[in-house]
């Protein structure tokens, strides 16, 4: 008769978890990298509300001119300016920084200086983009 | 490693028994999708807004005029699809990670889902609408 297995060890007793915990968001000091990693979900979840606007537009310049010039009477107010500028910010931001993660997805750019340097970059891109396309507009 | 807690009687492997656990169920094929449309939406947007700030401003006739054109027009519903598609996806995950209860977990996944196709349906719609209003 073979011999019984042997017993698997007592589980320690849990008073403090050795493993790595997630940082605790009160006390944890902002990066960069940190900041621009929650914005590029705020953004994205902001466009996807954005898509509301796209559809109410279209859809009303399907409709026919009335429906559409009440579209343009609200997105030319000043709140419509607002949440348009907004939007366009949020567009350019989720855009370049959505290169960068297609950048990280193909292995590159993981260093700490190219990812600091590359984050700078997705700002300025942004403020850049979302002025050219504003002075463009308004021309 | 292994071996950690398993019955030495079991015959089962490892893989068999973690197989359709945790979180690792069609996680590929959203990964892809996600990284997919996110590819087509770089060109399709930059295009967009262009147009967008082209037509600034422009009376009715003039943005039926711009739909009714085919490439305009198969550009539009290109973008509609990648763009609903790509934020259903980026929902979808936000959503697992933040709604917890699995009843409010369903409900959100299955709201979230359902208007992406209808509006992504609508746009495509009044697209084909004004572009029959052209031809």
């Amino acid at each position: 008769m073979p011999a019984a297995p042997e017993a698997p060890p007592a589980p320690k007793p849990v008073l403090a978890p050795a493993r790595p915990l997630s940082p605790h968001l009160q006390i944890y000091r902002p990066q960069l990298t940190s900041v621009l990693s929650i914005t590029h979900r705020a953004t994205g979840v902001a466009l996807a509300v954005g898509t509301l606007l796209l559809a109410w537009w279209l859809i009303a310049a399907a409709t026919g001119p009335e429906a559409y010039a009440e579209v343009q009477a609200v997105l030319a107010s000043w709140i419509g300016r607002l949440l348009l500028i907004g939007w366009t910010i949020a567009l350019f931001y989720h855009l370049c920084n959505g290169i960068r993660h297609l950048f990280w997805d193909a292995g590159y750019g993981f260093e700490l200086r190219t990812t600091y340097v590359s984050g700078w970059l997705v700002i300025l891109a942004t403020l850049v983009l979302t002025a050219v396309t504003w002075w463009w507009g308004l021309k | 490693m292994s071996q950690e807690g398993r019955s030495p009687s079991s015959l089962r492997s490892d893989l068999a028994r973690v197989r359709g656990l945790g979180s690792a169920k069609s996680g590929v094929g959203h990964w892809w999708a996600q990284r997919v449309t996110a590819l087509a939406l770089i060109p399709l947007t930059v295009w967009f807004v262009a147009q967008i700030v082209h037509l600034a401003g422009a009376p009715h006739a003039a943005v039926v005029d711009w739909v009714a054109s085919p490439v305009p027009a198969i550009l539009l519903i290109l973008l509609v699809v990648a763009a609903f598609h790509h934020a259903q996806l980026g929902l979808q995950v936000v959503i697992e990670d933040y709604v917890h209860g699995d009843g409010a977990k369903l409900f959100w996944l299955l709201l979230i889902k359902a208007a992406a196709i209808v509006l992504g349906l609508a746009i495509v719609f009044a697209v084909f609408r004004m572009y029959s209003w052209g031809s």
